[in-house]
């Protein structure tokens, strides 16, 4: 075929990384901290010794882990207007924008996958920790943020941050509710100036770099800081 | 909440025609299978080639399996589809590509979609098959190189019957996860079990309980996957090892 018109990208970058990087990369980074937040309670309640707190969180997480990320999108696209007409009290469904529903999917759906490495992270500190927390006088949520939770994170960064990439290249998939993130903005150029080659091409050459890029620097990580024991 | 349910919507019939609601979605539940099983073929071959040659002592081979590991990883997969399905048949020479674009739909998407996932998920099995292998003590191929057979041999009749049996739990889990990316391909058309809770849910205007119908028939079919996968397991396994059940995380 003739006739690649290349230009294309250099009449639409501004706008694809102005508008669409920034909605991708912010997801990113709050879906992240919220992803660790939830799925590091969500661990300490896994491996807590009330059983009804274990069931809970276990039964969340393999919940999650078994659906497909576009069906947990759609059902958090037209949950979060009725949960949010639940907590204001308000009758009718509340209007939420794409990014905040996109958000709280993200957050809600990758701490499952964070629980898990979370859970693994914990279990990887020896139990003579625990016992000398307490044996210092300290309580559970002492003995967890200042003894058990910093260790479990140095031994967990590389997984942690190896599934944030993940994430990333996940949150392409607000496509389905016509958000517009990096993906979502080349479509809507593709479509308009009927460039779909190039565009596409364009997107995938930019996950490409990125998220090799990244894992790459999380190779290197690996290696520093690893504890030598 | 402010919700009506109404669960008798699934016994109406849907506007195609074809039966209610309920057989509709299971119709999706046969694409999604049909999909993740087609596609499953491809990334279980082309993966445990990939996986096996990144384990050889081949320099430049093992290379040109990283390259092509790395290339499929780090595109998301729902870009990747886009590739298949818009950008491929426009590279390709303008006969076969116009061809292409004239397939009748759903195989028109069905087969973009079963290419992409395979060899997406084939980098996948790729490095489950190299974790594998390289999970098996050196002796055992060194065993192999003793008794004079060659490297083929070796990894024939030594490493490869001993990898797989071990491989066989992380394989379960990106079987399943190929039975849930095959939703991304409601993106290029294929009407599959997620695409047709969607479509559902914009003729009966029934949101929740379309998406409690779909979500309640993934939870089976793992459910199914699994204890097929056990009885599979229980099988195979190589007697004397503790037979670990191994996680894989991603999606």
């Amino acid at each position: 075929m003739s006739g690649y018109d290349f230009d294309v990208i250099q009449r639409s970058w501004v706008y694809l990384f102005r508008d669409g990087m920034t909605f991708t990369l912010t997801l990113t980074a709050l879906a992240m901290l919220g992803g660790i937040f939830f799925g590091t309670l969500l661990a300490m309640m896994r491996l807590s010794k009330f059983n009804l707190l274990s069931l809970v969180s276990g039964s969340y997480v393999n919940l999650m882990r078994s659906l497909p990320l576009v069906l947990v999108i759609f059902w958090f696209f037209f949950l979060v207007p009725y949960i949010g007409a639940w907590i204001i009290g308000a009758k009718d469904p509340v209007r939420v924008g794409s990014f905040l529903s996109a958000l709280i999917t993200f957050t809600m759906f990758e701490a499952a996958y964070y629980c898990e490495i979370m859970r693994a992270g914990i279990q990887s500190v020896a139990r003579g920790q625990v016992w000398a927390g307490y044996a210092l006088g300290l309580d559970y949520w002492q003995t967890m943020a200042r003894i058990v939770l910093p260790q479990a994170f140095r031994n967990m960064l590389p997984v942690l941050l190896t599934q944030t990439i993940i994430l990333f290249q996940d949150t392409s998939l607000v496509y389905v509710i016509s958000a517009t993130d990096f993906l979502g903005a080349a479509s809507k150029v593709a479509n308009r100036d009927y460039r779909l080659v190039e565009m596409y091409t364009f997107v995938a050459v930019v996950y490409f770099v990125i998220s090799f890029g990244l894992s790459t620097l999380v190779r290197q990580l690996q290696g520093k800081i690893a504890v030598i024991r | 909440m402010n919700y009506h349910w109404d669960w008798g919507i699934l016994l109406s019939p849907e506007p195609g025609g074809t039966g209610t609601y309920l057989y509709y979605l299971f119709i999706g539940l046969g694409w999604t299978l049909a999909t993740a099983l087609a596609a499953w073929v491809i990334a279980l071959s082309i993966g445990s080639v990939v996986g096996t040659l990144r384990t050889t002592p081949h320099l430049w081979v093992v290379r040109l399996g990283n390259a092509y590991v790395e290339l499929f990883r780090n595109i998301p997969l729902i870009v990747q589809m886009f590739l298949w399905f818009f950008v491929v048949p426009e590279l390709l020479p303008k006969g076969l590509g116009d061809w292409i674009k004239q397939v009748p739909p759903p195989w028109g998407s069905y087969i973009p979609a079963v290419l992409c996932l395979g060899l997406y998920t084939s980098v996948r099995v790729a490095e489950q098959v190299k974790a594998g292998i390289q999970s098996l003590s050196r002796g055992q191929g060194m065993a192999g190189t003793a008794l004079g057979l060659t490297l083929g041999q070796t990894y024939r009749f030594v490493l490869l019957p001993m990898a797989f049996r071990i491989m066989l739990p992380p394989l379960t889990s990106e079987f399943m996860n190929v039975i849930k990316n095959s939703s991304v391909a409601l993106t290029i058309g294929l009407l599959e079990l997620t695409g047709r809770a969607r479509a559902m849910q914009e003729f009966s205007f029934r949101v929740f309980e379309a998406f409690t119908a779909a979500t309640v028939i993934y939870l089976m079919t793992n459910l199914l996957v699994v204890f097929a996968m056990r009885a599979l397991e229980k099988k195979v396994r190589v007697p004397g090892l503790i037979s670990a059940s191994a996680t894989a995380g991603g999606h």
